[in-house]
Order: structure tokens, then C-alpha cells, then sequence
């Protein structure tokens, strides 16, 4: 990157105080907004949404982004979480007396998404690549035709009457927990791993990583919030059927983790944000107050030709502008780099020595 | 005749009709992979605009069969080159993902895009008289004949204009080597658009097959047919054009037997399960070279 850097940033950048604060404050507004009504409830309802996909993304980006496989089976691992979580509300968990017992369903979904993760990360011990993104598709079909088939979770039909369980400070809490937790575990000693295999998964296991444990727990990690995001997702759309979590599902997180930029929690971040809101302000009527300021002679004819057809055209748009992102930054915004407040300090420090002594900056980490 | 041989005959003809559109679409897939190395994610929806270019011709333009093929297969063709040259070109040395996110892209756009345009499932009139013969018990519609020995047909041809054609050995080179092969005069864009368009036009084919066999045709159609025919290709080894289409009727063969003899709903849970268990012990495929990684 440009060796040339603004002073202001530089000592925004240094501030690292203000992240914790950041989060306090957001804690908080968690838990104001929904209790004072500070946005409507659309509004609530949209964010919620943009929690859930963090934490796909974030997650999905683990495997896809740091490690470089290419996992379709997302949505899989999310349909397992969302239906152990609603299982367990519905027909285990007195959850009418302990609403409480909620985090308890939640964190089920997840370790049941995880356990079946191992099943991914089995076969990528030996397989690779495009075979492998075979394999995760075969899981997501698989996950998705047992479903169909067990009368007892609903079959086809799915779980209708879900208890309206998540609301906006636990998406609040385990949107910060995925991002913590895999933050952490990217740079960890596992989280080397995790790129080495990228890298060269032959060399890496030559340099004694044990490559087997590291993809193991990357498979893990990733499964299991993919698991706790498909719990909130249940617990907010209040009905699930295998239907809403096929492959289309797995291509909207894999367009999020992409647009942001592989290998970067804050790209995660950014591509969920984006897109979700991006979709949503698309929506006619979402659009039409967007731009209701402008004066009549240019909002009417805008709204006669542009605005009404957006609920069909809107889909056309958002692909047609990734594809075009793509063209321009093939690695997505974030693409390798990261926001430097996510990035450890001894690796910043690390960093900063590297180029004090002749090293490159484009060192992958640290912008 | 006993029933249960009957039967048998039966469903394999049908296996043999899903395995013939499936393999045509297969075709596609593990081409622009052999030569590219890239997945094409939006050629499944290459195939549902071939679908729906046949119900433009049949419908609004009354063609009979030959013509409206002949123009669905050049529809298609087209597509194929435009969506290589506006959008995979710019990121021919970009990371492979890229590459296979703008893929999922310009196939949800073209989803959205026909869905926009045709909001409603659409019928392809018969194109054909359809005769239906009863040998000996087993019931055969000049239709499955039809669309059995066209995609053979047109597969001969891929075969020969592949392994017999400079064309096609220009194509294989260039699958072999990208750096040096256009140093000796093989024109690099011109042979990789060759082959979208030879694979966008099977695809296209494979449409009009598909909307006589099962006439209503709707937006969303290539999604499943898409990705069932990529897995053909990588169970018969991608980058492999024998092994695609081997994989392709293989894999047919599977949904139409497991349909046939347990519930249907089991269908995709066997179909991929065997697919799991295969990419497991033979990850590179029925006819794939196992890759040898220099270290």
C-alpha cells in the first residue's frame, strides 16, 4: 500500500481505546433501543439481520477466506443450528416459564452445528480444492434432504410458530462473541496454521503444523457460530423449513465474505453491512423516502421510471454491482488487510519492525 | 417380459434421457474448467436462458424443432462469449475466487434478469409430435429417443471436434499451458471463447431438450440442473470430457434407480451421499489423472 499516510489517521489508528468504548456504547444501545423504541421497529428488525450475517460471514470467512478452502456448506451448518435451537425451545426447554433458558438453545445449536463440522473436516484431510467444495455441497444437499425426510421436525413443511426469542442485545452479544472468538483464533498459534495451510498446506505440515488439529478446530470454530447464527435466525423469522436454507442461502454469505475481502474480519463486517443494507434500502418504498427530499420535478419522473420497478429490478442491480466490485478490486474491499484496531498489538509491533528494517509494507496485515 | 425386467428397462430410459441433458450441461462445466481452470457457477443459468430462448423462438417467433434449436444453441453461444469477455476476461489473473464469485454474480443476475422479464413459469408447446411405442411392455416416446440420440450426437461431435480438429488441439494446449502455447501462434481469447461458445451452446441445447421433456420452465430452473451437472463433471474427473459425460449418466442413472425403488424423497440423499463416498476414495474422478504435487 501507499507508503504515504495521513498523520490524522495515523493517530486515530493508535487510539486502540476507543474499540472497547465503542462496544460499551453499543452494548448499550442494544439494549436502549429496543426498550425505548429509538428507531422503528423495521429498523430494529433490519440490524438484527445484519448481526445474523456478520456472524456467517465472519465465520464463513474462517474457512473460506483464511484458510483458502472453499466451503459451500454454510447454510448446512446454519439449518442444524436453527433446528436444534428450535427443537429444544419448541418441544424440550420450558422456555414460556425461563424465557432465560434462550442462550442455553442457542449455544445447543451451535455445538450440534460444530459436531457435524468434524464430518466437513474429515474428508479435507485428503481432499482439496474444488473436491472439497464438492464435498461441503454434498453436505449442505444432505443436511437438507434428511431434514425432508423426518415427519417428526416437520419434513418439507418445516417449523411453524417459533417463539420470538432473539432479540437486538443477543445478536448484539454473539455478533461481538464470533468476532472476538475468531479474532482470537486467527491469531493464535492455531490461527498461523490456519494460513500456513493456505499458503502450503505441504510445507506447513513439513514445518510440523499439525495440520490435521488445525483444520479440525477452523471446521469447528466455523460451524458453530454458523450454527448459533442459524438459532437467532430461527428464533427472529419464527418459522424454518428445509427450504430457506439451501444453496442460495450458501451464495449470499459467500457474496458477503467475497465482497469484504477474504482473510479479514473487519471485510467480513463490511460485506454483511453492505449488503444487507444495500438490499434493504433498495426496496421501493425504503428508496422512495431515502430520496423523498428532492424536489417533485425530479422525484416524480424518478418514481415513475426507476423507483416502482425496484422490487423486481433491485435483485438485477445487486448482482450486477458485485460482479463489478469484483472487476475492480478482485479481492474484495478488505481483501488481506485488516482494520488495525482488530489487529493484535505484538503483531502490530512486529510489523512495524519488519519495515523499520527495509521490509515491505505490504505485509498482509496491519493497515 | 417379467415385470420386475420391464421395470427396469423402463427406468433406464428414463436414466439414460436425464443423463443425456445432464452430460450436455456437464460438457460446459469441464470445459471452461480444462481450459480455465475456473468453475463457471453461471453456467447452469446459461442452460435456463437456452430454455428460455427456445420458448422465445417457439412461441413468438413459430419456428418448428430444427430451427428453434439451431437458434437456442446460437442464443446461447452468444450469452456464453459475452458473459466471458465482459466479465471473466478482466479477472483472467486475478485469484481463482474472484473468478467464481463473479460467476455466482452474473448467474443471479441472469436469474433475476429473466425473472424480471418473466415473472410467471412459462410452457415450450410440443415442438414435436409425440409417438409413444409399447415394446414388449416397456413404453418409448419418440421424444426420449429423440432427446437420447440428438445429445449423443452432439457429443460425437464435441468428441471429434475436440480430439480430431486443430481446433481442438489448439483448445487442449492451451488447457495444458497458458504461458508458452500462445508464444507458438495459438490465439489465446480467441480458442478460451471458442470454448465458452461451444459449451454455452450444448447448454443452450440442453434447454430446448430439457423444456420438451419437462415443458414448464420458470427463472430458477438452472440452479439445481446446474449444480447437478457440475457434480457429474467432477465425478467423472473435471477438466475430463469423456469423464463428464460418463459422470453425468452415472449420476442420472443414480436419481432415476433411487426414485424408482425407494421413496423419492430419498432421492438427493443417495445421489449425494455416493457422490461423498466417491470424492473420498477417488477424489479425482472416474477418468481424472490423480495431481502429483511438487513440493
Amino acid at each position: 500500500m501507499n507508503t504515504m499516510r495521513n498523520p490524522g489517521w495515523e493517530w486515530l489508528m493508535a487510539q486502540r481505546w476507543i474499540l472497547p468504548v465503542l462496544l460499551l456504547i453499543g452494548f448499550g444501545l442494544a439494549f436502549a433501543i429496543p426498550e425505548y423504541n429509538l428507531l422503528n421497529k423495521y429498523v430494529q428488525l433490519v440490524m438484527m439481520y445484519v448481526g445474523i450475517n456478520i456472524i456467517l460471514t465472519v465465520s464463513l470467512n474462517l474457512v473460506n477466506g483464511y484458510m483458502g478452502e472453499f466451503s459451500l456448506a454454510h447454510a448446512g451448518f446454519m439449518a442444524v443450528g436453527a433446528y436444534t435451537a428450535a427443537l429444544l425451545t419448541q418441544k424440550v426447554l420450558p422456555i414460556a416459564d425461563y424465557p432465560g433458558l434462550f442462550p442455553l438453545a442457542v449455544l445447543a445449536g451451535g455445538l450440534m452445528a460444530a459436531l457435524l463440522g468434524l464430518i466437513v473436516a474429515i474428508p479435507s484431510f485428503k481432499v482439496r480444492g474444488d473436491y472439497l467444495a464438492i464435498i461441503t455441497l454434498a453436505f449442505l444437499m444432505i443436511v437438507k434432504s434428511v431434514i425432508e425426510n423426518i415427519d417428526y421436525i416437520g419434513g418439507p413443511r418445516g417449523i411453524p410458530g417459533i417463539k420470538k426469542l432473539t432479540t437486538l442485545p443477543w445478536v448484539f452479544f454473539w455478533t461481538v462473541a464470533t468476532i472476538w472468538v475468531v479474532r482470537n483464533f486467527v491469531y493464535s498459534k492455531y490461527g498461523r496454521g490456519v494460513l500456513s495451510i493456505r499458503e502450503d498446506e505441504i510445507a506447513s505440515d513439513l514445518m510440523s503444523v499439525n495440520t490435521r488439529r488445525v483444520k479440525f478446530l477452523a471446521f469447528m470454530v466455523s460451524s458453530f457460530f454458523a450454527g448459533v447464527a442459524g438459532a437467532l435466525f430461527a428464533h427472529l423469522l419464527q418459522f424454518i423449513s428445509p427450504r430457506v436454507f439451501d444453496i442460495i442461502k450458501t451464495t449470499d454469505v459467500l457474496i458477503m465474505v467475497y465482497l469484504g475481502g477474504i482473510a479479514s474480519i473487519s471485510g467480513s463486517i463490511l460485506g454483511a453491512v453492505l449488503y444487507t443494507v444495500l438490499l434493504e434500502v433498495l426496496r421501493p418504498s425504503n428508496f422512495a423516502a431515502l430520496v423523498s427530499w428532492l424536489p417533485d420535478v425530479i422525484f416524480d419522473p424518478l418514481n415513475q421510471y426507476f423507483i416502482r420497478h425496484l422490487g423486481v429490478w433491485r435483485m438485477v442491480i445487486m448482482p450486477l454491482a458485485l460482479v463489478l466490485v469484483m472487476l475492480y478490486w478482485p479481492r474484495g474491499i478488505m481483501g488481506l488487510r485488516e482494520f488495525r484496531w482488530f489487529v493484535p498489538k505484538r503483531d502490530l509491533d512486529a510489523h512495524h519492525r519488519h519495515v523499520a528494517h527495509g521490509g515491505s509494507h505490504d505485509a498482509p496485515h496491519g493497515h | 417380459m417379467s415385470e420386475g425386467i420391464i421395470y427396469w428397462l423402463q427406468q433406464t430410459l428414463n436414466a439414460l434421457q436425464l443423463g443425456s441433458i445432464y452430460a450436455l450441461i456437464a460438457l460446459g462445466y469441464t470445459m471452461v474448467y480444462g481450459i480455465l481452470t475456473m468453475i463457471n457457477f453461471a453456467h447452469g443459468d446459461v442452460f435456463m436462458v437456452g430454455a428460455f430462448f427456445c420458448f422465445l423462438a417457439a412461441v413468438y417467433l413459430g419456428l418448428p424443432f430444427v430451427p428453434t434449436l439451431l437458434l437456442t444453441m446460437l442464443g446461447a453461444a452468444l450469452v456464453g462469449v459475452m458473459i466471458e469477455r465482459l466479465a471473466y476476461k478482466p479477472l483472467r489473473n486475478a485469484p481463482r475466487v474472484s473468478a467464481i464469485i463473479t460467476a455466482l454474480g452474473v448467474g443471479i443476475f441472469l436469474e433475476n434478469f429473466t425473472l424480471a422479464l418473466a415473472p410467471y413459469p412459462k410452457n415450450i408447446p410440443a415442438l414435436l409430435a409425440n409417438a409413444t411405442w409399447n415394446m414388449g411392455g416397456v413404453s418409448i416416446s419418440s421424444l426420449q429417443i429423440i432427446i437420447i440420440l440428438l445429445s449423443l450426437g452432439l457429443m460425437f461431435v464435441l468428441d471429434y471436434v475436440v480430439y480430431r480438429t486443430p481446433v481442438g488441439i489448439a483448445m487442449r494446449a492451451i488447457s495444458w499451458d497458458k504461458t508458452y502455447v500462445p508464444l507458438m501462434g495459438v490465439p489465446l481469447d480467441l480458442i478460451i471463447s471458442v470454448t465458452f461458445a461451444i459449451g454455452a451452446g450444448l447448454a443452450g441445447a440442453a434447454g430446448t431438450m430439457y423444456g420438451l421433456a419437462y415443458p414448464v420452465i420458470d427463472p430458477y430452473m438452472g440452479i439445481m440442473v446446474g449444480w447437478k451437472a457440475f457434480i457429474s463433471a467432477v465425478v467423472g474427473g473435471i477438466g475430463n470430457i469423456r469423464g463428464a459425460m460418463i459422470g453425468a449418466f452415472i449420476l442420472g442413472g443414480v436419481e432415476i434407480m433411487v426414485a424408482a425403488f425407494f421413496p423419492s424423497t430419498y432421492r438427493d440423499f443417495v445421489a449425494f451421499t455416493l457422490l461423498m463416498l466417491l470424492i473420498v476414495i477417488r477424489p479425482y474422478g472416474i477418468l481424472g489423472q490423480p495431481r502429483t504435487q511438487k513440493v
